[in-house]
Formats: C-alpha cells, structure tokens, sequence
C-alpha cells in the first residue's frame, strides 16, 4: 500500500494538538506569572499542567518536593473513583489546590484546579521522577485529569484565556520589562 | 417436591395470610427450581399446607406429598399452630389463625401466576393461537411478559411484611425473590414450547410478548407522586408519568417507614388482571465480517450535536441493500469498533445486523449469496464476507472477539532522524504493557490499569522519519502504545524509542 508521506512532515499537528484544546489562567490568584494550562479533549475531560512560562520551568530550575497532600485532612493521592460514572472522587472547584511543588531554592508554589470537576487521577509518576514535569511539562508531566460536568463542559472554560489571548499576554509581559519570573 | 427450607415456614404462612398465591409463596422463599412452578396452582397450594403441617422435628426439608398424608391439614395445622405458640417469637401473631390457601385473587401477583398459568391461557386461548395466526417462520422463540407497574409497589409491600422473617432464610435481599416475569415463564415455557413444536430460549429473534393491565388498582402507583415528583417526570411518548422504571426508581428512594402509609401487606383486590393481545416481533439476524478501505468512513453514523461529519458510515453501506429487500428496521452490533481513519483489512471484523420484524426469516444459501453479492457491488470502501443468518446471535457477538489477539499495521513517524539500527530492539520483542484507561475514552468508561500483551513486533524502515510498525497482540489501544497517552500506557513506543513518536495510519488485519 502507498503511504501519504507529505502529509506527515514536522509541522504536523502533535498527538496533543490534533485532539485537545489548549486553555490558559494567567497569574493564578494574583501570583505574578504563575501561568496553568489546561488542555480539554474533545470527550470534555481535562489535564492540568504547567504553562510553559510558568516560573518552575524557568531558568534550569530544580525540584526538591512535589506533595499531593493539601492539607491535614486531605491528599490528593487518596483519590479513587469507581465505575462509569467515576462515583468516589473528589468534586473540585477553580480554586481547589491539585499540589504543591518546593524548587530547590525553597521556593513554593501551588498548583490549582482551574476549571470546576471531578478528580479522576493525579499523576504519580512526577511524585518518582520530578524531572518528567521540567522536561515535559505538558505531556507526561501533567498534574492531574478532571472530569466536568456535563452540562458545565462548555463553561467551564469561560473564564479561561485561548492560546491567542495567552500569548497576547505573555508578549505584553515581556514588552512591559517586568521582573523575569 | 417444592424444595422448601424449614426456615420458610413463617415467610409461607405470613404470605398465604395476607393473602398470596402459592406461585407468590414460593417467590418469596426463593425457590430457582423450574420444576415447582410447573405444577397446577392447586398442586402447589395442597403441598404448601403439607410443608406447614409437617412436625418442625421432622428431618425431611423438602415438602412432603400430599398423597401421602392421611389426616386431613387442617387437623395437623393445629398442631402445628400450638406447637409454634409455645415456641413464642414472631410466629406467635400469624399463628393463632390458621393458614389457609387463598381462594381469591392474589394480592402479591394480581392473578398474572394463578389464572395465566395454565393451559387454556397460554396454548389454547390467547399466546399460542396468536403465534400461529402471525404465520412467522421460526424454530426458537423467546417469551417476553409486561406486568402492570403497581405489582412492584405491591411486591415492596409483600417485602416488607416478611422482611423480618426473610432475613433470617436463604433471601437476604428483595433482589433475590423471584420475579414475577421469571415465574410466568418458568411455569408456561415448557407448554408453549411443546404446542408450538419450537424451543423457548432466553435469547431468540423471535419474541413473543404478552402482557397484563389491572385497572382497578392502577391508583396503587400514585402512593409517591407528591413526595417523589422528580421519579415521575412526564416524557413525551410515554401515555403516564407512572412507568414501571419510575415506580421502581421511586420505591428505591423511599424509606421503609414512609412506605408504611401503603397497607402492608397489599389489599385484597376484587378483579383480576386483564390480558393484553398477544404481540409477536421477528427479528434475523445477519452475522458476517467486514473490511474496510477507506481512511474516511465511521463505522456507525457520525454525528455531533446533531449535526453530520462525516458522509456515509460502514453501518448504512451494509444495512442499504438489505433494507431494500426487507422493509424493516435494523440494529447493527460489531465486536469492537475502529476509528474513522483506521481500515480494516484481513479476515474482516464480525459484525451483525438484526432487521427487526421481517417476517421471512428462512433463506437458502443462494439467496444469501446473492445478497452478499449486492452488498458488495454496491460500494467500494467496504467488502463483506461470509454471510450467514442466525436467530440467536447478538448476545454472543459482543462477548466476541474482544480477547483474541489481533495484526495491526501502522506508519510512525519519529521527531529523531532514524538510522536502520535504531529499529533493532524492535524485532522479536514480547511485551507486557499496563495501560490506564485511554484519556479518549475515560469519559464513558472506568478508570482501570489493564495488562495487554504484545506477542510480537516487527518494523520496517522507510526514510529518516518513517517507519512501518507490525504489531500481533491482543485487541486494544494501539495509538496510546505508540505516542504513550501522557505516559498513561507503559511502556511506549514513544518511551521505548527515546523520540517524540506518532501513529500516522493503522490497519487492522
Ligand atoms: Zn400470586
């Protein structure tokens, strides 16, 4: 059979592009450049992970701990959802903290839901190897996978930036010479 | 022999109390024997009271024959009755009447398992008759039975006046009794079969349905409209709101004491049920497997929202000549599905297409052929093959092929420019890989890690980027092994090969 070569050059679409949409929250509750990304298939689940600007992907930084445990009470490790209907897991609102992640130097920073859903998993194999997070950060080093509601799964992104808007930001950032994150 | 256990004896005499049928009775102890429903009613009634007369020392569990006991029951139920008196307990409150079996009509079934049971119902009258005037062609048939919604209600009711005394027997749970469809069919499959001169399975294409109305007690379902009005949403097709399921959805909500407004156990009503024709649906059933050529064609309709994205589906390439020939409506099943731009090359997937309601179900095997032939001319992207008709085969094509292993063909590209040597560790490699559930199908089924093995893998090179990856494993999610799902699936191909990997084309052989 005859292979369609051209159609498969570099700039073909990736895996990630081809089949979700990529969201933005820029300055996650205020905090300067603390950039999320949210990336939503077309089923409506979504994966939170790190914007690439976000300040732990920035100059060659090092990540001492990554804690899923959010507070006393609760770790996002205990997580478990059963079924189709995925009954059992944690229902999270935009604010709700996914983890917290300490750099080397002792800088933290938490990670946040973003959009409104129910938790279906985070991922571990960060907590094993915290390099996978610097070095794909919006693939295998994703934070965690979240379910909307159906009847949400439009809105949830309303407050959310498109990749146009986030960039448009992230320019106006670098032209404004703020402090480097 | 009713295969009684001793402790129904208080379930037995509670319900012939408040008034069931002896079918009902043996429902509620839970007797699975097809056989004791296979009685007369009067059988099983005659027994039932022989059961209750016998001595609680007696070692036999099993119901004793009636033939063989001289005394008449009565004689030995006071006994009985005395003797459970002194016990105390809960006997004590049904025990000082004596039990007899009902002469009216059953409160539990409304009559469904007492006057439908027997012959001139079910092959002289109204089921059998109506199956020969169809004229359909068949050699198996299955019976289907729609029971007015308030037995449930009155079942719950039954349930709840013997819960006490069924927890402490084989029933644990209103789950367990019999249902009331189950016992019609048990006591009534085995004379329709024989009149018909045809078998009567669980699963045929042939479905003979009868049913049952009670108008006098319709009101039974009305206990929770007030307080459940979100069990009773009106719906368009549906002529009341008091649908069976909603009655059922409505009696799980409810707590038992709330119940306990509704008598318990149920009235005695004054009529008994009324039957409802006879209706008779035929469906054929076609099996046979497909290929696929075109990267460009869903197996089913796609639609989104409402709206068309795709023209033509494998599903309506298939079903348009049969439908010609049929005039009947059809439902299309496969073993496993593949994605719009996958083809399907090989033996072919199996797939079935039932037509629902032909009444010619019997062809030759040329005519078959021809068919076939017609399907087969009529387009180029899809080809079928070995097609035969069956009258029993949806339930088996879906437990199908899911666990058979599979050839799979795909095009790779690879970011890393790729060398001839960089393909070695691909040949004669077995692998087990942990697949987490696919993010592209996790909305709609649950989150799982599933072991799937590779049996073998080959690749062939084709220029810097590309390269042809075989693989022979078990059916699965190929496109996750390669680009790795966001690591989900492990190992990858993409992990494995240390580059950035994506599947361009897949087949199926
Ligand atoms: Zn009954």
């Amino acid at each position: 059979c005859v292979f369609a070569m051209e159609e498969a050059d570099k700039t073909a679409p990736s895996v990630t592009d081809r089949y979700y949409t990529r969201w933005y929250k820029t300055d996650m509750k205020g905090k300067p450049c603390e950039d999320h990304c949210i990336l939503q298939h077309s089923n409506r689940i979504c994966l939170i992970t790190l914007a690439e600007t976000h300040p732990i992907l920035q100059n060659g930084r090092k990540i001492k701990n990554i804690n899923y445990k959010i507070s006393d009470g609760c770790s996002r490790l205990n997580n478990k959802v059963s079924g189709k209907s995925k009954r059992g897991g944690q229902f999270l609102t935009e604010f709700a903290p996914l983890c917290r992640i300490t750099c080397t130097d002792n800088m933290e920073y938490t990670v946040f839901s973003c959009i409104r859903g129910r938790l279906l998993e985070v991922n571990e194999d960060i907590l094993k190897h915290p390099d996978l997070l610097l070095e794909k950060p919006s693939t295998d080093g994703y934070i965690a996978v979240i379910l909307p509601k159906l009847e949400e799964s439009k809105s949830i992104t309303n407050g959310l930036l498109t990749r146009e808007q986030y960039e448009e930001v992230v320019s106006k950032r670098t032209s404004q010479q703020q402090e480097p994150c | 022999m009713l295969s009684l256990k001793e402790k129904d004896r208080p379930i037995i005499r509670k319900l012939l109390d408040a008034g069931c049928c002896g079918r009902c009775v043996l429902r509620f102890c839970c007797v699975g024997k097809y056989s004791s429903y296979q009685l007369s009613i009067e059988d099983i009634n005659k027994q039932l009271l022989a059961f209750l007369s016998e001595a609680d020392d007696q070692p036999s569990c099993e119901a004793s024959d009636p033939t063989q006991t001289e005394d008449p029951p009565s004689k030995k139920l006071k006994l009985e009755t005395l003797q459970a008196g002194d016990d105390g307990g809960t006997e004590t409150l049904t025990a000082n009447a004596e039990p007899k079996v009902q002469s009216e009509i059953c409160v539990a079934c409304l009559g469904v398992l007492q006057d439908f049971c027997d012959q001139s119902y079910t092959t002289q009258l109204q089921v059998c008759d109506a199956v020969r005037k169809g004229e359909y062609q068949f050699d198996s048939l299955m019976l289907a039975v729609s029971l007015p919604a308030q037995l449930s209600v009155r079942e719950h009711s039954c349930w709840l006046h013997v819960k006490k005394e069924a927890e402490k027997s084989m029933c644990l749970d209103k789950e367990d009794l019999v249902q009331v469809k189950d016992a019609f069919k048990w006591a009534t499959q085995g004379m329709v079969g024989k009149d018909l001169g045809a078998s009567v399975l669980t699963n045929s294409g042939f479905e003979v349905s009868v049913g049952f109305t009670h108008a006098e007690t319709d009101g039974d379902c009305h206990f929770r409209a007030t307080t459940c009005s979100d069990c009773f949403k009106p719906t368009k097709n549906k002529a009341s709101v008091f649908t069976r399921m909603a009655v059922v959805k409505a009696l799980e909500k409810i707590s038992d004491q709330k119940f306990l407004n509704y008598p318990c156990p149920p009235v005695h009503p004054a009529t008994r049920c009324t039957p409802l024709d006879t209706t008779l649906q035929h469906a054929s059933v076609f099996i046979a497997r497909y290929n696929k050529f075109s990267r460009e064609l869903p197996q089913t309709p796609w639609v989104i929202d409402g709206e068309r994205r795709m023209e033509g589906s494998v599903e309506e390439l298939i079903a348009g000549p049969l439908l010609s020939s049929f005039r009947a409506d059809f439902n299309f099943s496969s073993s496993g599905r593949e994605d719009v731009d996958v083809r399907t090359l090989g033996n072919g997937r199996p797939f079935a297409m039932e037509l629902l309601n032909p009444h010619r179900a019997r062809f030759n095997k040329a005519e078959i052929r021809q068919l076939q032939e017609t399907i087969n001319t009529s387009s180029d992207k899809i080809r079928v093959r070995d097609l035969q008709i069956v009258t029993e085969a949806m339930g088996r094509m879906k437990e199908g092929e899911e666990e058979k292993t599979k050839t799979y063909s795909a095009l790779i590209w690879t970011k890393k420019p790729l060398t001839h040597t960089d393909l070695d560790f691909i040949k004669n490699i077995k692998l087990k890989v942990d697949q987490k559930t696919p993010l592209r199908v996790l909305h709609r089924r649950p989150l799982a890690v599933r072991q799937r093995v590779i049996h073998s893998m080959s690749a062939s090179f084709l220029d810097t980027h590309h390269f042809k990856l075989q693989l022979h494993t078990q059916a699965g999610y190929i496109k996750e092994f390669v680009h790795g799902d966001f690591g989900r699936t492990k190992p990858n191909l993409c992990a494995l090969m240390d580059s950035e990997v994506d599947i361009l084309e897949l087949d199926v052989e």
